[in-house]
């Protein structure tokens, strides 16, 4: 199992790398992907912000959560903060498993309970010079 | 509790801002003094004396030593409090 909140851009080949085994019939590599709008409102750039510690904390436990539940091979999963842009990857999630059902539902399951409890921030940066915290959900202990 | 440290004296609670919780308040740190015994909710209640702290949401979520906590979670000295706003991650 690999976690990481980082600074850089993310290696998303080298996290397909680390969980593939001879083994697995399938790798599920999911990344959330920086895009040009929402709700509406032409966005240019992104800034997240982590509570590092307890974000990595929080990603281990659910990566662990869900590896007991799903009968995968291994599982890594990078977030990145900071600045980014347009099309850069701010999430990676690779899974990978002997067979493609439980690769595929525990890779949803990561993504939506990452979205729900893990402490990170995101701040949108519109074309008209305005900036502000995306509304988030309150987060649920998981 | 230190040795040499009188019973009933007060303890030092760190409190963490993050995202709009650090630009509502103009900071990303907060030391305060708690009666011992004191629960995150006396926390909560103390921080909101501070300036701005006061146009917080009234419902908050927090953290303490990064677990999710209860308003009735009892602190003990150097405990750290992170006040978690709505999360956006992903």
């Amino acid at each position: 199992m690999f976690v990481t909140i980082t600074h850089e851009p993310i290696d998303t080949s080298g996290l397909v790398r680390r969980v593939r085994s001879d083994a697995d019939g399938a790798v599920i590599l999911f990344t959330g992907v920086v895009r040009n709008h929402h709700d509406g409102r032409q966005v240019v750039a992104l800034r997240y912000e982590a509570y590092e510690a307890m974000a990595s904390d929080k990603l281990r436990a659910i990566c662990a959560s869900v590896a007991g539940a799903y009968e995968v091979t291994d599982l890594a999963v990078a977030h990145r903060i900071g600045e980014l842009t347009i099309g850069d990857v701010s999430v990676a999630i690779a899974v990978s498993a002997p067979h493609r059902d439980a690769a595929y539902k525990a890779s949803r399951e990561v993504i939506e309970r990452l979205k729900r409890e893990v402490p990170i921030w995101k701040l949108e940066r519109y074309a008209d010079g305005e900036e502000a915290w995306v509304k988030g959900c309150i987060p649920e202990p998981g | 509790m230190a040795a040499g440290e009188a019973p009933g004296t007060g303890m030092r609670v760190k409190s963490l801002f993050f995202a709009i919780y650090r630009d509502i308040l103009g900071r990303d740190e907060l030391e305060i003094e708690l009666p011992e015994g004191s629960n995150v909710g006396a926390l909560i209640e103390a921080v909101r004396a501070h300036g701005a702290a006061d146009k917080l949401p009234g419902h908050v979520v927090v953290a303490v030593n990064q677990d999710y906590a209860s308003l009735e979670t009892v602190l003990v000295d150097g405990d750290e409090v992170a006040f978690i706003p709505p999360i956006a991650g992903g």
